[in-house]
């Protein structure tokens, strides 16, 4: 097992150096340098800033200057904060995109997987069509809709929770779980309604039930493990989803995380800003991915004696 | 009293298209001690009857119309899930057919094991662990100690069937049910597995209902014998009665499908037309692995006219030699002539010349036709493509394919799944021989099939064989029907060819120790000599 | 059943395809019927807008500035006073066009990377399949955010950057599908028929893996579009003077607490888009029989 989680960390390496790479050369491709917005800087100050932020070397000396700093975990100075670090400026946002992010997973996988496994063990009746016409709804409402829906509903029209916000008054933090969670949950119940479907028209469920055990048993002893591993396999592409979607729920609800940063240095065309951002959250969703595998193929007997050997 | 008796049980399906009744007034015991024998072909009812009686199908489609089954006095189509669920797997037990997919792949087999007896006996666990070693003891599990905590991945078929059959035993039932238990199974593990239900149902005095397709596998060891069509009862009686004088046609029908004596061999010699010289086809496991020796090192000649029959257990490598002998395999090593021509360097025009001359047919008939084309289109495709028939005159070659296999021309637009196996294994058939053959690589062709389907396509083909002048290779596990068939038999084990000869010198008087041991696991040999 | 002489084709009886089975089965599924009539409805309203559209794309009308629907402007009016009617019909243009034109190009190179590596198979198959799980490692979202603000908000650039990332899905499908078919027995009967494998693709491969194609097809469209919502939602789609549903549902949560109408009938046409498409992929994914999510 620990060779696997060896072997797949060996190829997240390249992976990752591929997105600092590519995210390197892109950014610098961009037509118009940073400055070039600011009106009628001297060409002194224009070349002093130049140089503060290495962009009077060649490209390629640049990049190895960039890896270099990476290496020590040193994603470099913002564009457009003068005197404060793109660490600085991470550091400040991961707090509330992480919680925002957990927040939301834990509403996907609770209500989506609870949704899916009832769902299928009444397929094609009201217990199976009610909850899975919800996943329908989740499917087809975008979050960027069902945040501005939600806060008219229940922040505007019904007064029961905060409009905006992240930990400044009770219950703000309710509806941008839910905002970005409900898709997931709707992703989480129709996988999980399709993987116990599969696993309970399996012979060994007939075994389990020819022991004489309560269905109660043979859902939970038998099926649930077989039934959930799509689940745990899509929960690496979920938490992906999430963090993008988490730059359209901080922007609707005003919640100062990472993603709105992210946004707005991309507005802003703050380049360290974007390319460091980027370079953080891919090596998070890379590891994620490769966490999610490595569980899903842990659940399985098979793969986990497989990678025992190889 | 007997055991269980089930009188009249009706149980009918209720699908989009209506409503069948699947099982019809049927009437069985099963005594203590005795064993019980369910036969019938697909769809005759026989698994349904049994699963009904413990709740174990789906309701719907399924339903109980009528009848009683007494199992100690109580009847079980009266009782409650919970009450129901109180018997099953404690007073009776069950095996299935298909040992891979009838075991939790998640749980070790200790974990499963122990699940009955932890389950209805509030036994402790470690308790219930210490009686599943015994158990696995008993069943002929090697080395239990250290085997019990693996996974059901880590066991063979036939290990796997053995634990199946521990697990079922664990609560000593009182009636055990085996479904189709030996199907899946090689033919010598099938034997073991006999030997050992027969053995522990004698040392237990229990009960037993064994379900099967195939007279011949419960010869030797049923008490009782129960034949179902088309969910009736037609017949019961002790083993003898059916077996010496069964009176319905139905029953005498099964009887007759079994494949008996070995085909009448002519001493003319022949032209050999292929002949295999050193063939080995191997197949790689990645880097640093040994590559698997599926053929090695095998040569043989077939004589033109003759039927070859390639015997072996799975894994002997039996249908890699027909593939390679067609080129549908990249072989190894070694040389195949065919008519002088050495097959194995043929490329282009001259490959395309010699895939016309010699032909497959497969096993699986649900497998072997393209889902999306018709009979027409499936038949067509060879006559055009080798310039048998013009553009004008197909149709007219068509319908004769179709009276050569035995189909009736009408159904000549239909497509694959609008036919029974039987049928399909007919347009098979007919396919193969659309490019007018020499040669003809028969790969288990019958035994997807009912058995009376078996006898009627082993027929159509010993006719089309003698009709064309065919040269055949036929490939099957199935000892009794290659002896039928074959004028000359090659027994085939782990990629190598043990023995060869004829039928009749085969069976009396097998010189190698793996040829005997595969006689002796022919379940009903008595039927068959 | 024997008695008519049958001895032309014509004269046998036809028999009913797995097409003909398929299209019986989804005839039967209303929600997918639903989402077919939806989707054709909405596609013919696009291709006309220009002459079915109430009012010029560009009208605008500062005195009337956002007023709730009316008879003269059945969605309403924005803060220009533009009728959002009009708005919405020229946002699905380009909604629907980002949609069937990021799934065609998804199409045509993930089916056409798929079917290569699964039928030849071998090396080139490990080599190929193994760039698709790096690409498929890389955080594509981000990517395209990236890509946007970088280059500018161009369509094209759009398109492309998300059918790059919808073919990944389509060539592990094809590659799949194709993979499992040339085990088929079938496949092995037309080699040693001796049909050449330009005719083995075309007659025994395609066809039968036809079906997953149309459902994953038809289930990536409304992916494409939320995509593309997503994004001029955030600012890096679609900018003006053009205009898409996402655009139109950000302008309508800045005001949606004094014109809530500005949000919810852009956030309708797009939900009930996304609804068709599901329902029909969902139907179409029934009706074809297809399993599994292709890995």
């Amino acid at each position: 097992m620990w060779r696997f989680v060896g072997w797949r960390l060996l190829q997240a390496i390249p992976v990752i150096l591929a997105v600092i790479t590519v995210t390197f050369f892109l950014v610098r491709a961009a037509p118009g340098g940073p400055f070039d917005s600011e009106k009628a800087v001297i060409p002194e100050v224009k070349a002093a800033l130049e140089a503060q932020y290495r962009l009077d070397l060649p490209l390629a000396q640049q990049y190895l200057a960039y890896l270099a700093d990476l290496a020590q975990g040193e994603l470099g100075p913002s564009f457009k904060y003068p005197g404060r670090s793109v660490n600085e400026l991470i550091a400040a946002g991961l707090p509330a995109t992480a919680e925002l992010g957990a927040y939301a997973l834990l509403v996907a996988i609770f209500f989506g997987g609870m949704a899916g496994v009832i769902a299928s063990l009444k397929p094609n009746t009201a217990q199976d069509y009610i909850p899975m016409s919800l996943a329908m709804i989740g499917i087809c409402m975008p979050t960027f809709l069902l945040g501005p829906l939600l806060v008219l509903l229940f922040g505007i029209h019904l007064e029961w929770l905060p409009v905006a916000g992240w930990g400044d008054m009770p219950g703000d933090k309710i509806l941008p779980s839910i905002t970005l969670g409900a898709a997931y949950a709707a992703y989480i119940a129709r996988l999980s309604r399709a993987g116990m479907l599969e696993i309970m028209s399996q012979d060994y469920i007939r075994t389990a039930r020819a022991k004489g055990l309560p269905e109660w048993q043979v859902v939970t002893r038998h099926a649930l493990r077989g039934g959930l591993i799509p689940v745990v396999a899509f929960l690496g592409p979920a938490f992906a989803g999430l963090l993008a979607g988490s730059f359209v729920v901080e922007t609707i609800f005003q919640i100062p995380g990472l993603g709105r940063f992210y946004v707005q240095a991309a507005f802003n065309r703050d380049y360290t800003m974007i390319l460091g951002t980027t370079v953080f959250l891919s090596t998070l969703i890379v590891l994620f991915n490769l966490l999610s595998d490595v569980l899903a193929a842990w659940l399985n007997p098979r793969l986990r004696a497989q990678f025992g050997e190889a | 009293m007997p055991l269980l008796s089930v009188t009249d049980l009706q149980v009918d399906f209720t699908t989009r298209n209506g409503r069948t009744t699947a099982v019809n007034k049927v009437s069985f015991d099963v005594e203590s001690g005795k064993i019980t024998a369910i036969i019938g072909e697909s769809g005759s009812g026989k698994s349904v009857a049994c699963y009904s009686l413990l709740g174990l199908l789906p309701t719907p489609p399924a339903s109980i119309e009528g009848g009683t089954a007494l199992f100690e006095g109580r009847d079980l189509l009266q009782m409650s899930e919970s009450e129901l669920r109180r018997i099953r797997g404690r007073d009776v037990a069950m095996i299935f057919q298909d040992p891979m997919t009838s075991l939790n792949p998640y749980m070790t087999i200790g974990d499963q094991l122990v699940e009955p007896l932890v389950y209805h006996h509030k036994v402790s666990k470690s308790a219930a662990r210490e009686r599943a070693l015994e158990l696995l003891t008993e069943v002929g599990l090697r080395d239990p100690h250290a085997t019990i905590d693996q996974y059901p991945h880590q066991f063979s078929g036939g290990m796997r069937q053995r634990v199946m059959i521990a697990m079922a035993l664990i609560n000593e039932p009182k009636l055990l049910i085996a479904d189709e238990p030996t199907t899946a199974l090689d033919v010598t593990i099938q034997a073991q597995i006999l030997a050992l239900i027969a053995d522990l149902q004698r040392k237990r005095n229990i009960g037993v209902i064994f379900i099967s397709h195939d007279l011949s596998v419960v010869a030797d060891i049923a008490d009782e014998i129960v034949v179902m069509q088309q969910g009736l009862v037609v017949e019961r009686g002790d083993r003898a009665a059916i077996f010496d004088h069964a009176e319905h046609p139905y029953t005498r029908k099964l009887l007759d499908a079994i494949p008996a004596g070995s085909k009448a061999v002519t001493a003319e010699q022949r032209e050999d037309l292929i002949t295999v010289s050193n063939l080995c086809t191997w197949f790689g496991q990645g880097k640093g692995k040994e590559p698997l020796r599926a053929v090695d090192n095998v040569s043989f000649t077939i004589q033109r006219g003759e039927i070859l029959g390639l015997v072996g257990e799975s894994g002997s490598g039996k249908s890699t030699i027909g593939r390679s002998l067609l080129r549908l395999l990249p072989i190894t090593s070694g040389e195949v002539l065919f008519d002088g021509v050495d097959v194995t360097q043929l490329q282009g025009v001259g490959l395309k010349q010699m895939r016309r001359r010699m032909q497959m047919i497969f096993q699986d008939p649900y497998a072997s036709l393209n889902p999306r084309m018709s009979v027409y289109d499936t038949l067509a495709e060879p006559l055009l493509l080798h310039g048998i028939e013009s553009r004008k005159t197909v149709e007219h070659g068509v319908l004769r394919l179709m009276d050569d296999v035995g189909l009736p021309r009408a159904f000549v637009r239909k497509y694959p799944h609008e036919f029974s196996g039987g049928q399909r294994q007919r347009i098979a058939i007919g396919r193969a021989l659309a490019t007018r053959p020499e040669f003809i690589v028969a790969d288990e062709p019958v035994s997807a099939l009912d058995v009376t389907i078996q006898a009627q396509i082993l027929d159509l083909m010993l006719e089309l064989g003698s009709e064309y002048g065919l040269t055949m290779l036929f490939v099957s596990h199935d000892l009794a029907v290659v002896r039928h068939i074959a004028d000359r038999i090659l027994v085939l084990y782990k990629g190598q060819v043990v023995e060869q000869g004829t039928g009749e010198v085969l069976f009396n008087n097998p010189r190698q120790e793996y040829t005997r041991q595969l006689l002796q696991s022919i379940p009903g040999r008595a039927l068959i000599s | 059943m024997n008695t008519v002489v049958v001895d032309s084709i014509s004269a046998a009886e036809q028999g009913t395809s797995l097409w003909t089975d398929a299209w019986a089965r989804l005839r039967k599924n209303r929600l997918a019927l639903f989402g077919l009539w939806v989707l054709v409805l909405f596609s013919v309203i696009a291709l006309l807008t220009p002459w079915l559209a109430p009012y010029a794309y560009d009208a605008q009308n500062l005195d009337l500035g956002p007023t709730p629907p009316s008879a003269a402007h059945w969605f309403g009016t924005d803060i220009f006073g533009r009728d959002l009617l009009t708005q919405i019909m020229y946002g699905g243009r380009i909604s629907l066009a980002v949609g069937f034109t990021a799934t065609a190009v998804a199409l045509l190179i993930g089916v056409t990377w798929g079917a290569i590596a699964g039928y030849v198979g071998g090396r080139v198959d490990a080599v190929m399949m193994r760039l698709v799980d790096i690409l498929y490692a890389l955080p594509f979202m981000i990517f395209i955010v990236l890509l946007m603000v970088v280059f500018g908000r161009n369509l094209l650039l759009l398109f492309l950057a998300i059918g790059a990332v919808e073919w990944l899905t389509m060539a592990r499908i094809m590659r799949g599908q194709v993979q499992s078919l040339r085990q088929q027995e079938f496949v092995e009967a037309a080699i040693s028929l001796g049909l050449s494998p330009t005719t083995i693709v075309r007659r025994h491969l395609v066809p039968n893996a036809l079906g997953p194609i149309i459902v994953y097809t038809t289930l990536t469209i409304p992916s494409v579009m939320l995509l593309e919502a997503f994004l001029s939602f955030l600012g890096l789609g679609v900018q003006p003077p053009q205009t898409s549903w996402g655009l139109l549902i950000s302008y309508g949560a800045e005001t949606m607490e004094e014109f809530p109408w500005l949000l919810i009938f852009p956030g309708a046409a797009l939900t009930l888009t996304l609804f068709a498409l599901n329902f029909l992929g969902d139907g179409l994914r029934d009706a074809l029989d297809v399993r599994g999510s292709g890995d």
